[in-house]
């Protein structure tokens, strides 16, 4: 038990020097570009905190419960298409789409996680891949929605008949205050009895069980919860471009979200919001200095990986690797 | 739906098989013997088509290109081992998944850099050109022939190495328990290398004789590799002979999948909606397949022993 306590404390102690931080440099990031007559960077940090919310719920189930999605942006696109096809069928209002975004990604998670949860390691890896590629081509065998080609949305979800969304800013707050709720509700979870559980099925699984708890239910119901907020993702994803597309869940868009993860560190929460910053962000930069910009970023990766163990998070926390 | 339609299909199929097979083989070791996810494997299957293609403009020689891309191919990996893999080995999976997924992007974008972005081919050789004839008439490509005759030596000839050599008992023991062969004694850094130079060169082999039938271009590696770990986990990670039946299986499951898969579906629901779950059911087939195997048996069709 000594050690969950510890692990626990040492997270709770590093979030709290970083992750305030980080969301009052978000919150700031719409008046800062409106100052530096930056407006495209409105809209990317939009994508940036989208993908931060993708990852976080990865985070849940990678760091914390050694479950490696592979598939994890299945959620995500379904989280996407549902909006999308919502609008399709002339559905705006997000108090409806954005629930059954969430659900969505809920239910896909609890058929598919039933069946996963039942494998370890590098079978669940690819377990998990299988259900995402099953998903992606479901998605662009939809003839009706667009098929390969994706569909567009024509507009952004509404409130009550308003549109507030269509505006940048308040569609920026609008993600901001996603991510914080669900960043808080992460952290809350990961705090919370539930949440040592996961850690302590990840630590030891048979003693759980000789403790008396059941390893599968609990890590069925947090493979559900990251499956609803990726999904919430989808929905913010989808209103952000305006387009679905069935590439929104191919496997590179999945093993995006793992490196996002990896790179900031895992099992942090504020570790997975950081790598979607440092990954997107570097991106967009390098991309901006040559087309080829990946020929950086490929040895940027691998040099992260040999000398800042335990990924960026813990780098600036000053932590040393463990855990 | 002929007789001669499905053998040719069934030929195709087999011709994937061997492919995967070869890109497979070198994957199920390294993850078999030293527990190390490699996502690079599959540019490895890439370069080897690019070095070809050089080496084909140099030579005007499809053979001296295969021997001299081979040999590039086997350094290369080589040198990728030394200068990121082997600092690795002692990493967890997620560490590992991070690094060689660095290695994808900067060896896709470097070979984009000195290749060019437009897909580019090398001929068949002079002496492989020309079809064989099948039933009524229809012929069969003698170089995809070819491709399978090569991959089913190459699968004979790794599982006598495998079996009936003292490297490959060595190989076979490391799988199963790599920290007691390192405790009898055994270099286990040395075999770590061999392993990983034989299956790039391995993987490499396979991008050489892709070459001339598929476009070889940027990324082609990144599709393969999926289906490589498709096939060595279905097969059971560590397993030549899991690797070589599962491959199999996906080339041939693909293929007819892709090629019946609507005229099955014609037969049982409207022309319309057959057209439209035909091939995407096709294409999850082999995902599906995947999944089932999983459910049944949690640790693929032949699992090596001890894991």
């Amino acid at each position: 038990m000594s050690v969950q306590a510890s692990t626990a404390g040492r997270i709770g102690g590093t979030a709290r020097q970083i992750a305030p931080v980080l969301f009052i440099l978000f919150a700031a990031v719409p008046a800062l570009a409106t100052a530096a007559d930056l407006g495209f960077a409105t809209q990317l940090v939009s994508r940036i905190m989208i993908y931060a919310i993708a990852a976080l719920s990865l985070d849940i189930i990678l760091g914390y419960g050694a479950m490696v999605s592979f598939g994890h942006a299945a959620f995500v696109g379904i989280g996407a298409y549902a909006v999308g096809i919502a609008s399709a069928h002339d559905l705006w209002d997000a108090s409806i789409t954005f629930p059954i975004a969430m659900l969505g990604g809920g239910l896909f998670a609890l058929v598919t996680g039933a069946i996963c949860l039942r494998t370890r390691g590098v079978y669940f890896i690819m377990i998990t891949l299988a259900f995402g590629q099953m998903a992606y081509f479901t998605a662009s065998s939809l003839s009706a929605y667009g098929g390969d080609d994706g569909l567009t949305m024509w507009g952004r979800s509404e409130v009550l008949g308003y549109s507030p969304l269509e505006d940048e800013t308040v569609f920026y707050y609008v993600v901001l205050a996603c991510l914080t709720g669900c960043f808080l509700f992460a952290r809350a979870l990961v705090g919370s009895r539930f949440g040592r559980v996961i850690v302590g099925v990840r630590e030891n699984r048979i003693r759980m069980q000789a403790i008396g708890l059941n390893p599968y239910a609990y890590q069925l119901v947090a493979y559900v919860i990251a499956g609803m907020m990726a999904g919430l993702a989808g929905a913010l994803l989808a209103n952000h471009t305006e387009f679905v597309s069935p590439s929104t869940m191919s496997w590179q868009r999945s093993g995006d979200l793992i490196i996002m993860v990896v790179l900031g560190g895992t099992g942090t929460l504020h570790g997975a919001v950081l790598g979607a910053v440092a990954y997107l962000a570097l991106e967009e930069i390098l991309s901006h200095v040559t087309e080829h910009w990946r020929v950086f970023f490929g040895p940027m990766l691998i040099l992260i990986v040999l000398f800042a163990r335990g990924g960026l998070g813990r780098l600036i926390g000053g932590r040393g690797a463990g855990g | 739906m002929t007789a001669t339609l499905v053998a040719v299909q069934v030929l195709n199929g087999l011709q994937l098989g061997v492919l995967l097979f070869l890109v497979a083989a070198g994957l199920t070791l390294v993850f078999g013997v030293m527990d190390f996810i490699n996502l690079a494997h599959g540019v490895q299957y890439m370069l080897g088509a690019y070095l070809a293609v050089t080496f084909y403009g140099l030579t005007g020689s499809f053979f001296a290109a295969l021997v001299l891309a081979l040999l590039a191919a086997l350094a290369f990996g080589l040198l990728l081992e030394f200068l990121v893999f082997r600092h690795l080995y002692d990493r967890d999976h997620l560490d590992q998944v991070l690094a060689t997924f660095g290695v994808i992007l900067f060896l896709n974008e470097g070979v984009r850099i000195v290749w060019g972005a437009a897909p580019l081919s090398y001929p068949i050789p002079e002496l492989l050109r020309g079809t064989i004839p099948l039933m009524d008439g229809f012929g069969y490509p003698i170089y995809r022939v070819a491709m399978i005759v090569a991959g089913l030596a190459t699968a004979v000839l790794l599982w006598v190495l495998v079996t009936r050599t003292r490297v490959g008992m060595l190989v076979r023991a490391g799988a199963t328990n790599p920290r007691m062969v390192a405790a009898l004694g055994v270099d286990i850094r040395r075999l770590f290398m061999v392993v990983f130079g034989f299956g790039a060169m391995l993987a490499g082999f396979a991008g050489v004789m892709a070459g001339p039938i598929f476009s070889v271009e940027p990324g082609m590696g990144d599709g393969v590799l999926i289906l490589a770990f498709v096939v060595i986990v279905i097969g059971g990670i560590g397993s030549i002979r899991g690797a070589f039946v599962a491959a199999l299986i996906i080339g041939l499951v693909d293929t007819l999948g892709r090629s019946f898969m609507t005229d099955i579906f014609k037969a049982m629901m409207a022309p319309a909606a057959a057209n439209q779950v035909g091939p995407a059911i096709a294409s999850m087939l082999i995902y599906l397949l995947m999944a089932g195997v999983l459910f049944f048996r949690p640790t693929g069709l032949f699992p090596a022993a001890g894991r």
